[in-house]
């Protein structure tokens, strides 16, 4: 552990990522104590710029944007950690099933995970929520539908290889059953690389999520930062501030996440790993 | 006094800090001439192989660099001499070829420009002449049909073809040393035979000085004219061949001579009244690849036909053949690693290969095996207890017990009660392969599979890894089926011996009559080409003791 930390330290942009990212986090945590209103309510009146009463000002229909910011904090880490927990089972027992069993099961498999690939993912997501209702849990659905076929064909790739390897077999030899051998003894053996793909895919899933509420997708109730710059873009040319500062904050956290899966890769996956 | 084309005096070699040793070389001194062959002997870590690519410049500084001696050739000291002066010699005067010839010559160039690029760098000469100076090596090495080889690419030849492709590359403009790194360890016993009587001749049709670096004190016996033995980067021993491999001074190299398997079998117990445990009958396995879903060519390989063998209690069965023979695929198909298309395995009275994965699972444990390579045949993630307790617990013993096993296991394959916290990677090649044999032994099986057990371990380990073996056989009454390539290692250990070739066996019997009386031409071939074979080690009893 603390040769992982020591690893991790050593890429300075992963540490300036995981700095805003923790900011993040605690914004999102306290945003409930820190704006206990809802953050549609009304608080004064329509574009005032920001840095005056209210510090990110306030929009099109006078509610405070910096509730907002904090409250979209909540729903895109929301969204993008469960619709990337959601990509990541699937996508690993997919995979890992597929390139245990090898044959027919990675036939079927694969050809699923390929019908998955092959349609645009972020056209499939608008699909999925128009049918369902949009609401949170579709959007965490659509999202975790469109991206967990890479981490199938990454962790189909793992398995594969380890499959062959002699430790898999004298397992075999030993009578371990298969489910076993696939979740206590492969599994952790090629967990870095899907704990890595994981965080950079909680960024992608925030970016989809972020399209969907601008496009007016999202759920309705819900305050998000896709949702803000949607509903500001009328407004670029007189109220900047409505579309900047939600998109900065996507930025940030997109950059932060990626930041933190590269620390995490060059942490993980040394070329010559001590455990 | 003089006549070294080649002197190496005091060399050191620098390693980085944080290796296990300072020095890769420590003050070491060698003297190569003309017309010989310099056989360079060390286990692995020994430095040879580093002091081989100091001579060509190929250290990979800055980490590993040369820091003090002299490597004197043409009265230039290599070590000082410019880079620009460094290509001059490289390839022209001194040139050298490798271990992995597949991976030494570039992939996507043919042979015919890979060996012409050598003339081209070094010589302005027309290219009509390159050809023919090309074809005309191409039969010095026994290519057949030069003209073919010359527009292949490295895959479409085999393995022996590519090194005598490289060997050819590295004699083509008559340099005055060649360096042999461990040229024949890749290659299958009989290519290698052929591969040392080609480097023999050629040394003295060219008056090119040898030096040629090895592991393997068979192939020492087979060509060297004088030996020098290497450990720890250190120079132990150098002489004339005959009197360091026949009365070697230095204690290592008496302990490395020691630890070379005889070629003379070992007399055993007969065991024909022993109960058979185990029955194979004829199985056969074709591997098919190539057909897609589109059809395509399939391209089929029989690596197991009509196999027969009946394994009794207490027995060694040795499964010997070259690469590719289907000697692992039998092994694989008896513990259903690798499903056979047809024939029995009878274990007692059971059939196992008509049972079903589930229903086999209980038997398993009556069958187990042990892998070639210590370093990928071990979970890196587990302790080394858990490894050795989980065999017992799928079986269904408790973790307690297991785990109490686990440790009287360890002891019983010679590692301390220390190592049963650590993990596989803190351990040497050889205790890696203990701890893979106390898994096997764990679940106290009747028939334990060695597959190449000692294939990718050092002589003095291999040595020891076999007389744990076999000692476990006989206290445990354990039958043991061996695979090997290594016709010395299957003398030590086996009653009777197989012969593969083609996925068949050609010729089955007695260790004593397989080695005194072969019948089979193949086999015959097999024997004919073990290095050094009328070379007798000297026993240590033999040696006066000091």
């Amino acid at each position: 552990m603390q040769g992982f930390w020591r690893r991790f330290r050593r890429n300075r942009a992963a540490v300036f990522g995981l700095f805003i990212l923790v900011g993040v986090v605690g914004l999102a945590l306290i945003a409930p104590f820190l704006y206990s209103q809802s953050p549609f309510r009304v608080v004064s009146k329509p574009f005032l710029p920001p840095f005056g009463e209210y510090i990110f000002g306030t929009d099109v229909l006078g509610r405070d944007v910096s509730a907002g910011i904090a409250h979209g904090a909540r729903t895109s880490l929301l969204i993008g950690i469960l619709a990337t927990v959601m990509a990541v089972v699937v996508g690993t027992l997919v995979g890992g099933f597929a390139g245990y069993y090898g044959g027919l099961t990675d036939d079927i498999l694969m050809r699923i995970t390929e019908f998955f690939q092959t349609i645009p993912s972020f056209i499939f997501a608008i699909v999925l929520v128009a049918i369902l209702k949009p609401s949170i849990e579709s959007i965490i659905i659509a999202v975790g539908a469109v991206t967990w076929p890479p981490i199938a064909r990454l962790v189909r790739g793992e398995f594969m290889t380890m499959r062959n390897r002699e430790f898999v077999q004298a397992y075999l030899c030993m009578g371990m059953g298969d489910l076993r051998i696939i979740f206590r003894q492969i599994l952790p053996n090629s967990i870095s690389p899907i704990i890595v793909t994981g965080s950079l895919m909680v960024a992608t899933a925030i970016l989809i999520e972020s399209a969907l509420s601008f496009l007016g997708l999202g759920d309705p109730n819900i305050m998000s930062w896709g949702f803000m710059v949607g509903a500001g873009r009328t407004f670029l040319r007189s109220a900047w501030w409505l579309c900047a500062i939600p998109g900065i904050a996507i930025l940030l956290t997109v950059l932060a996440i990626n930041l933190v899966g590269e620390g995490l890769n060059d942490a993980l996956n040394p070329r010559l790993r001590h455990l | 006094m003089n006549d070294f084309i080649l002197e190496i005096q005091n060399l050191r070699v620098d390693l980085p800090q944080g290796a296990d040793r300072a020095h890769a070389v420590v003050d070491f001194s060698l003297g190569l001439r003309r017309n010989e062959i310099l056989c360079v002997v060390g286990e692995s870590g020994s430095g040879k192989s580093i002091m081989a690519k100091a001579i060509m410049g190929l250290l990979p500084e800055p980490h590993v660099r040369a820091s003090a001696g002299r490597i004197l050739f043409d009265n230039e000291d290599l070590l000082q001499v410019s880079q620009g002066k460094l290509r001059q010699i490289r390839g022209n005067r001194i040139s050298m070829i490798f271990q992995e010839p597949m991976t030494a010559l570039n992939p996507v160039m043919t042979i015919g420009d890979q060996v012409e690029e050598v003339i081209f760098t070094h010589q302005d000469i027309p290219r009509v002449q390159r050809i023919q100076r090309m074809i005309d090596l191409l039969k010095d090495v026994r290519l057949p049909d030069p003209e073919r080889i010359l527009s292949s690419y490295p895959h479409q030849l085999s393995g022996g073809q590519r090194q005598r492709a490289m060997i050819a590359m590295a004699l083509i403009l008559e340099p005055a040393i060649l360096i042999a790194d461990e040229p024949t360890t890749a290659l299958d016993v009989t290519t290698q035979a052929q591969i040392l009587t080609l480097i023999r001749d050629l040394e003295k049709e060219h008056n090119t000085g040898v030096l040629f670096i090895t592991h393997d004190f068979g192939v020492v016996a087979e060509i060297a004219d004088r030996v020098a033995v290497m450990q720890h980067g250190h120079l132990v021993e150098f002489g004339e061949a005959k009197q360091v491999l026949n009365d070697p001074q230095h204690p290592y190299t008496r302990s490395l001579i020691a630890a070379v398997p005889s070629i003379t079998p070992k007399r055993r117990k007969p065991i024909q009244d022993h109960p058979v445990v185990l029955t194979v009958q004829n199985l056969n396995k074709t591997f098919r690849s190539g057909a897609g879903l589109f059809g395509g060519s399939a391209h089929d390989v029989q690596a197991a036909k009509e196999v027969n063998f009946v394994i009794r209690r207490g027995e060694t069965l040795g499964i010997v053949g070259e690469s590719g023979s289907g000697k692992s695929t039998v092994a694989r198909c008896l513990v259903r690693l690798i499903e056979a298309d047809s024939g029995e395995v009878n274990l007692g009275d059971v059939e196992l290969r008509s049972l079903s994965r589930r229903q086999l699972r209980p038997y398993r444990k009556r069958i187990q095996m042990v892998f070639q390579d210590p370093y990928g045949s071990l979970n890196p993630r587990r302790k080394v207890a858990e490894l050795i307790a989980e065999g017992p617990m799928v079986h269904g013993m408790g973790r307690k017990d297991a785990l109490d096993r686990a440790n009287e296991l360890l002891e019983l394959v010679g590692l301390d009660a220390h190592s049963r916290e650590r993990y596989p990677h803190e351990f040497s090649g050889g205790q890696r392969q203990r701890i893979g044999i106390a898994r096997a032994l764990a679940l106290e099986p009747e028939i334990l599979i060695a597959d190449e057990p000692v294939s990718a371990l050092d002589v003095s380990v291999q040595a020891q890894i076999l007389h744990l073996l076999s000692d476990i056989r006989d206290r445990m009454h354990l039958s043991l089926l061996f695979i090997t390539h290594d016709l010395r290692v299957a003398a030590q250990v086996c009653d009777n011996i197989a012969v593969m070739l083609n996925g068949e066996i050609v010729e089955h019997g007695s260790t004593k009559e397989i080695f005194l009386n072969p019948q089979n031409a193949y086999t015959q071939e097999l024997l004919q080409a073990v290095p050094g074979k009328s070379w007798i080690a000297p026993q240590p009893q033999d040696l006066p003791s000091n």
